[in-house]
């Protein structure tokens, strides 16, 4: 992420409000230093945005049709440094969580974006260190006690595909990499399987395997397979493997 | 004040009362006593009407010896004491009279006859004080659990006015954060749309601040109160914002709780309209049927946007200070039905004449 001395800073701002995105134009245009590379007016098009044009720096508001603010950092990962605008003041310890470099309440005062930009660019140019942990991880982290997700934004390429998590049959670890089944197809998303069970409610989703997940809504039966091992069999027939802890979780929750 | 002075009716009940005493003692004179019948009721009959009032002293010694924090002692002595003492002013009281109808014809022995009957007279005379004492006391706890339902009452209506006044409706301050954030835009790029802006703004918050304090506002002032929110709304977000409305001439009059609907749009608005890409619309009806106002918010939304903050808590509030102000008379629904979002509720009409004729309480609980 560290930056040429001469090369500009790409930025891209994200609000669903054309006026909001107006004040941030404003301040931006008195840096000779910014280059303005994207506009985006909903989450969907600030992801594909980012996926196509990588910029450095996004000024990204948290209340968006389609995505919400965090979703979308999740999806553009750690690539880009994250300011976050909003009116909401309840969302700043989360925003600090997901590492944005700060938070802007609106009305955004000149001093303050100053002060932002400068931090920006600091990070920019290295001399504060990066998001040590990669952006989704952090989300699940952030995400509030009690509250658990209802729906998975995955992104391919410049497109996202929202999964909610009712329409999940179940999620495989790969690598970096979840894939998660659903309605016959598998998005893949690079996510830890460990955080995503975290993240998920507990009452529906089920840790049976080390690589695995399975929504219990989706399990038939459970059978016997081999020595000392079992398999979920899913309405679809299909058979997933139940490691032994995972057998155990799996009894204690059909014997509830 | 003595609680029998205090009501004409009840001193005559207790008059009343008397009467079947006054009976019982000729009786005791007559027939024990041997005073011929016409003696006996001469003297019966004034001196229970002076008993009567006698004994209504028992009250300031019950008052000052409440039954739950006195010893027996002390509460044998002081009824004990007022019993000897009333009684002997009786008998007194008895004498005074026998001897003042000694001149009357056939009343000639009743000096004599009547001093054979003291000690009986006196023993009466005790048993009535303390039948008064017992009947004084009841006439205590009676009243001290009127006073307890009163206080009582008196609490749970300072409740109701207490949580009247913390639901009262608030201007959303994020509403307030966002639109300085756009007249700030304004500022720089189109002055004279920011000072619309801020006059607009200015106009909705005087209309709230005066509303707010009135107990009830015609729904015709809460539609401009309204409109004044939406045109500032329009400005933030331009063309995204569409605004229908069907409205009988008949409800407009209606009364309604000020700060009532406008949270309703103000949701349609941050869950349904803002949540939108390409904008919606709201659409407000209302109409008077069978003496109660039926309004409907709808709204489209995103079923598959992200959840919103505060999700809910306006409607919460409405449905809760509906339900403070008419309870069961009202009603609030909340339904999502596919894209389609509705908020349905009614409430008894209170018209300007509607009012003007209500009982007295109701007033004043209003006000």
């Amino acid at each position: 992420m560290t930056l040429p001395e001469d090369r500009k800073i790409r930025t891209m701002i994200v609000d669903d409000e054309d006026l909001a995105r107006q004040v941030l134009r404003e301040f931006l245009s008195k840096h000779a230093e910014i280059e303005i590379v994207a506009e985006c007016a909903n989450g969907f098009q600030a992801v594909k945005s980012a996926a196509e044009l990588k910029p450095d720096l996004v000024f990204l508001d948290i209340q968006m049709p389609k995505l919400d603010g965090f979703e979308v950092l999740e999806l553009i990962g750690s690539e880009s440094a994250v300011i976050f605008v909003t009116a909401y003041d309840t969302f700043a310890i989360r925003a600090f969580e997901v590492h944005a470099i700060d938070y802007l309440l609106k009305p955004v005062g000149a001093t303050r974006f100053e002060a932002a930009l400068e931090r920006a660019k600091e990070r920019l140019s290295g001399k504060l260190p990066p998001a040590p942990m990669p952006a989704m991880e952090l989300a699940a982290a952030a995400r509030p006690p009690q509250q658990y997700l209802d729906r998975i934004p995955v992104r391919d390429g410049s497109s996202v595909f929202i999964i909610p998590v009712a329409k999940l049959d179940y999620a495989e670890a790969q690598d970096d990499y979840v894939a998660l089944a659903s309605q016959g197809k598998k998005h893949l998303k690079q996510q830890t399987i460990s955080s995503l069970e975290a993240a998920l409610d507990p009452s529906r989703f089920l840790r049976i395997h080390r690589s695995y997940i399975v929504n219990l809504e989706r399990v038939a039966k459970i059978e016997p397979y081999g020595k000392d091992s079992y398999v979920a069999v899913l309405n679809t027939g299909l058979q997933l493997p139940v490691s032994r802890a995972g057998h155990a979780r799996l009894r204690a929750f059909l014997d509830r | 004040m003595h609680p029998l002075l205090a009501q004409l009716r009840r001193l005559i009940f207790y008059l009343l009362g008397w009467i079947p005493l006054a009976g019982m003692l000729a009786y005791l004179l007559a027939v024990p006593g041997g005073l011929t019948w016409w003696q006996a009721f001469a003297v019966s009959v004034p001196l229970c009407l002076l008993y009567a009032f006698v004994c209504m002293a028992a009250w300031y010694p019950c008052l000052a010896t409440p039954l739950e924090r006195s010893s027996v002692p002390r509460f044998l002595v002081t009824h004990g004491l007022g019993a000897i003492v009333a009684s002997g002013l009786w008998v007194a009281a008895a004498r005074l009279l026998a001897r003042m109808l000694a001149g009357f014809e056939g009343f000639h022995d009743i000096v004599y006859e009547l001093s054979k009957d003291l000690p009986l007279l006196f023993g009466t005379g005790v048993l009535l004080y303390l039948l008064a004492v017992g009947f004084h006391y009841v006439l205590l706890a009676v009243e001290a659990s009127r006073q307890a339902e009163a206080r009582m009452m008196q609490a749970s209506l300072l409740a109701r006015d207490a949580e009247l006044r913390a639901l009262k409706a608030q201007v959303n301050p994020h509403f307030l954060f966002n639109s300085l954030n756009s007249i700030s835009a304004l500022t720089a790029s189109d002055p004279a749309k920011a000072r619309e802006m801020c006059i607009l703004l200015g106009d909705f918050l005087r209309r709230t601040l005066g509303l707010g304090e009135k107990p009830a506002i015609p729904l015709s002032e809460e539609m401009s109160l309204i409109h004044a929110f939406l045109a500032v709304e329009q400005i933030r977000y331009g063309d995204r914002l569409k605004m229908e409305e069907s409205i009988d001439r008949t409800a407009l009059d209606a009364e309604v709780p000020p700060l009532l609907l406008q949270p309703l749009v103000e949701n349609a608005i941050v869950h349904g309209v803002a949540n939108l890409v390409a904008g919606g619309w709201i659409r407000l009806v209302a109409q008077r049927r069978d003496g109660r106002l039926e309004i409907a918010v709808e709204n489209v939304f995103d079923p598959e946007g992200p959840r919103r903050l505060r999700n809910g808590v306006g409607l919460v509030n409405v449905r809760q200070r509906l339900e403070a102000r008419y309870g069961s008379q009202s009603s609030f629904v909340a339904s999502a039905e596919g894209d389609l979002f509705r908020v349905a509720i009614t409430l008894p009409v209170q018209s300007e004449d509607a009012r003007a004729s209500a009982p007295a309480v109701l007033k004043e609980k209003i006000s």
